[in-house]
């Protein structure tokens, strides 16, 4: 599982096997007998395929909202993780805002504050997305945490009618992975420029920025928006 | 429509107003398009982006340690918080125990950094109102505070101040003796600031009435911290689900009741009174022991997903972290930051102020632009 | 001959030095208050502890570039800042800083002139100086400017009404408009105008910040204000004349506070004996002081308050300030004649 790099085999030292191998001597061997010193070929980083959502312990007490939420909709959660003392609530998409109002509304829930909505982007998976939020609850002190699964076109209805605050954290969310978030009033782009094609922190958007040209001067920028001389006609 | 036949004798259309990225008043990159009808605000948009330098992806590709060097750099001015918060949020993934000597100079730490946001906040919203001499006052005791930070972990600005499991370093010898010391200087100056801001007049008439926003609607639109407070939600995290050494701590947590500029900047006032009382407490009751808990050599927290907040100057500063459990950084780094959030509600907060109040407001939810954009 | 012409040219280019050189050195002045209030030093380089410093400032706008923007009215947008400049400078031919002294061996009085409608002149002259804002906006020929310039032209107008109204309270009470007259009349009362009249000092006083255009009352031209006020186009020597038309507005208005209020050239207690030795420290020295000390609390209030929104200015002038000036006119003609 370590990517650590075997050294090359004392043999490829070749003749000066007695003497202690050295890098400059094994470069120099490797180009004299390349095809004895191959290094080992690297192993591809292992792509993680789902997200760890485990189970919450047997002994353990479900709040008692969660409860009540499962009694109010019984076909909406998919399944309950506990991990480090936070519950999370994974929900189907198409009833999310039933349970978000009802998570609001409900007297021994009353989340009115929603802290954060945010995606984790888990690309070999078919439904990549995993919208989280997070919620807090002002009169009892307590956090819960709604996800939902959806892929690159899924609809994910916005909860901001039910928490204004979700504003701009779904606009995030829509601008750096492109989620396809329905009903919401403002839908465009906050922290990337307003014409930016791509979604920048998917997995497969490279760090570097949007496809190979690594822009080193003005003219790149011009050309990735066909705003230079060659193209000005277009 | 019989009136468009007619040309009116007035074209009153609303003005649109740009307060573009680079303005002396706006504490950063930030553009606020105002719609005005006459001096009015109408309506505002709010454009961000400007200091976008995409951390949350780059912390992916980083070390779990380095990506603390990240955090200094989102809340430039309170950087030892947000290192806090994130150090906090790992050591709770990775469920570390963090001795009680290093948790209580993170409390120290964290309420000197409180002191020196709000000494900024202080200086740029007076300075903003036009009281300049303020901001030279409270400059000077910024200065204090960074030279005591300088002499902890060596940076002025970004501080770099916590590990996971605790601090990289002890406190020099000395250090808590001029932190008391510093201290005592504090609370005079504090009463300086009251002298020359809380009961005058031209500072009521600038500040009282404008920017009324109700706590419920304060929750709705996400705002938290000081800003919050002042209107008289009484949500701090640090009591609500306390951290570091915070539940050993005996303070207050001041709250506003009308929720307008003044009410927060009575709070951010009272909170200055408050961290020095808890820094004399996490001084004097300092534990010995070790300053860092047992951390493997290499940081791998098991595979799950968590949320943890603690209370930055500005607010709640969250970090939702994804770790897939098998590399060196992590899957998902989001970092969930106040100044966004009460930045949200500014367009609600300066419809039907004029134009002067829009400085005014700003300067009173205190944002900070390498939070907004990250 | 010699007493209509040489004499006054005399005095004129004196005074007109003096001012001029007290105007530049102002600016150093305000820098260096407002530093040490600030617990910092202000200007230190150049010179002796930042002694020359308004001569640099000087030499540096008068060798910048001079740029005049493409649409704008030429000959207005030069005659703008002289506008405003001239009437601030031409109100010291009235303000006395001396009675008649001994000067080799003529009796000269230590004024250019003294008309007998001195204060009707000030008020007149000083009241031009709208004019040159306003031109000053029009002539950039962009709305901003312009929409500032006539925000500032308001301010300045409502202020002046009350300023006024405090003056003819003044003349109430003196029963001259002649400026050595009302200087005169102090000395004969024995009291500075300032305890007789102690409401109008406080409204010439605040009023006087008003017209300045100094804090709190700078909302047209400060930094924080979306608009850079009228003089925004304006760049290099124009804009040092804007400029020094303000600080000479300032020291117009100390001269006019100290001749009305604080008894021009006169000692402490002009009337009491035994205080006569301060008699040794001659009476423009006194008057300088007086203008000196005026300044100082310009400069001092700029530095600790916070300013004024547009529309709570307004208000201050025309709620507050011109009743109270109306009211005190009123009060001050019922005791005039009563007494």
């Amino acid at each position: 599982m370590n990517n650590e790099q075997k050294p090359p085999t004392p043999e490829a030292s070749g003749a000066d096997s007695a003497q202690p191998p050295n890098n400059d001597q094994r470069q120099a061997t490797a180009s004299a007998k390349p095809e004895v010193t191959k290094p080992p070929a690297k192993k591809a980083p292992v792509t993680p395929t789902s997200p760890t959502d485990p189970a919450p312990p047997e002994d353990l007490e479900v709040p008692s909202f969660i409860t009540a939420l499962q009694a109010a909709y019984p076909n909406a959660i998919e399944q309950l993780s506990y991990w480090v003392g936070d519950w999370t609530v994974i929900v189907v998409p198409e009833h999310l805002i039933a349970v978000s109002e009802f998570l609001k509304d409900a007297p021994d829930g009353g989340f009115d504050l929603c802290s954060d909505v945010t995606v984790s982007d888990w690309p070999a998976r078919p439904k990549r997305f995993d919208v989280v939020y997070c919620l807090y609850s002002t009169q009892h002190r307590y956090r819960v945490r709604l996800k939902v699964r959806t892929d690159e076109n899924g609809a994910v209805p916005s909860v901001s009618d039910v928490w204004p605050a979700a504003n701009w954290l779904e606009r995030e969310v829509y601008d750096m992975f492109g989620v396809n978030i329905t009903g919401h009033p403002d839908r465009r782009r906050i922290l990337m420029p307003e014409e930016w094609q791509g979604y920048p922190q998917r997995k497969d958007y490279p760090l570097e920025g949007p496809g190979e040209l690594l822009m080193e001067g003005p003219q790149d920028w011009l050309r990735l928006r066909n705003l230079d001389a060659e193209n000005e006609g277009e | 429509m019989t009136v468009e036949a007619q040309r009116p004798m007035f074209d009153t259309n609303e003005m649109v107003l740009n307060m573009g990225p680079q303005h002396p008043s706006t504490h950063g990159v930030l553009r606020i398009v105002l719609h005005l009808d006459g001096e009015r605000v109408a309506d505002s948009d709010i454009v961000i982006g400007y200091l976008h330098r995409g951390i949350e992806k780059l912390s992916e590709n980083r070390d779990w340690t380095q990506i603390i060097l990240l955090t200094d750099r989102m809340d430039y001015v309170a950087a030892a918080s947000t290192n806090l918060g994130y150090c906090e949020t790992v050591e709770k993934l990775m469920s570390i125990e963090v001795p009680r000597r290093a948790r209580y100079v993170r409390t120290v730490l964290n309420e000197l950094q409180r002191i020196a946001s709000h000494c900024l906040w202080l200086g740029t919203h007076a300075m903003d109102i036009g009281a300049m001499t303020v901001f030279l006052y409270a400059f000077r005791e910024r200065e204090l505070i960074l030279d005591l930070f300088e002499e902890y972990c060596g940076a002025r600005l970004t501080y770099n101040s916590q590990r996971i499991g605790g601090l990289p370093l002890d406190i020099p010898p000395g250090w808590d003796r001029k932190v008391l010391e510093f201290c005592d200087i504090m609370d005079s100056k504090v009463g300086e600031y009251e002298t020359l801001l809380t009961h005058n007049r031209i500072w009521l008439e600038r500040t009282r009435d404008i920017g009324i926003i109700s706590g419920s609607e304060a929750v709705a639109l996400g705002m938290c911290g000081p800003a919050l407070r002042g209107s008289g939600v009484p949500r701090d995290v640090r009591k609500d689900e306390p951290y570091a050494a915070y539940d050993e701590m005996d303070f207050d947590v001041p709250i506003g009741d009308r929720g307008d500029t003044y009410d927060r900047y009575l709070v951010r006032l009272e909170e200055f009174r408050q961290s020095t009382r808890i820094i004399r407490q996490g001084i004097e009751g300092l534990p010995e022991g070790p300053f860092i808990g047992k951390v493997p050599r290499l940081i791998k927290p098991p595979a799950g997903e968590t949320y943890h907040a603690i209370e930055s100057p500005k607010g709640e500063i969250g970090f939702f972290i994804v770790s897939d459990g098998r590399s060196t950084n992590p899957y998902r780094f989001r970092v969930r930051s106040p100044s966004f959030c009460n930045l949200q509600a500014l367009p609600r907060l300066i419809r039907g102020h004029l134009v002067a109040d829009v400085v005014a407001l700003i300067g009173s939810i205190d944002i900070v632009l390498g939070e907004v954009d990250r | 001959m010699v007493d209509i012409f040489v004499i006054p040219l005399l005095k004129i280019v004196i005074l007109l030095n003096a001012i001029l050189v007290s105007v530049s050195y102002m600016t150093l002045l305000e820098r260096k208050v407002i530093a040490w209030v600030q617990s910092r030093l202000g200007p230190m380089r150049v010179g002796p502890r930042g002694v020359l410093q308004p001569i640099a400032d000087a030499l540096k706008l008068m060798i910048k570039e001079d740029i005049t923007p493409a649409k704008a009215d030429k000959w207005v947008f030069t005659l703008a800042p002289m506008m405003v400049l001239v009437p601030a400078l031409i109100v010291f031919a009235v303000i006395p800083f001396g009675p008649e002294v001994n000067l080799f061996g003529r009796l000269e009085p230590l004024y250019i002139t003294d008309i007998n409608v001195g204060l009707l002149y000030i008020v007149s002259v000083a009241s031009l100086g709208v004019y040159g804002i306003i031109l000053g906006g029009w002539a950039s020929n962009s709305k901003y400017p312009l929409l500032a310039s006539l925000r500032a032209s308001a301010q300045l107008i409502s202020y002046e009404v009350a300023v006024t109204m405090t003056l003819v309270s003044m003349i109430v009470t003196a029963g001259t408009l002649s400026m050595v007259g009302i200087v005169e009349a102090q000395r004969e009362s024995g009291l500075w105008f300032l305890f007789v009249q102690p409401v109008a000092f406080v409204l010439f006083f605040i009023g006087g910040l008003a017209e300045t255009n100094r804090a709190p009352f700078d909302m047209p031209e400060a930094e924080q204000e979306l608009t850079g006020g009228f003089h925004t186009e304006y760049s290099g020597m124009r804009f040092a004349l804007f400029f020094l038309a303000e600080y000479a507005n300032m020291i117009v208005i100390s001269s006019v506070a100290t001749t009305l209020f604080m008894g021009g050239w006169l000692r402490p207690f002009p009337a009491v004996e035994a205080l006569g030795f301060l008699d040794l420290i001659p009476s423009w020295i006194w008057f300088i002081s007086k203008t000196f000390a005026f300044l100082y609390v310009f400069l001092w209030i700029r530095a600790t308050l916070p300013r004024y929104r547009y529309d709570q200015l307004m208000r201050l002038g025309w709620k507050v300030l011109i009743p109270i000036a109306i009211g005190n006119v009123v009060v001050s003609g019922v005791v005039k004649v009563l007494l």
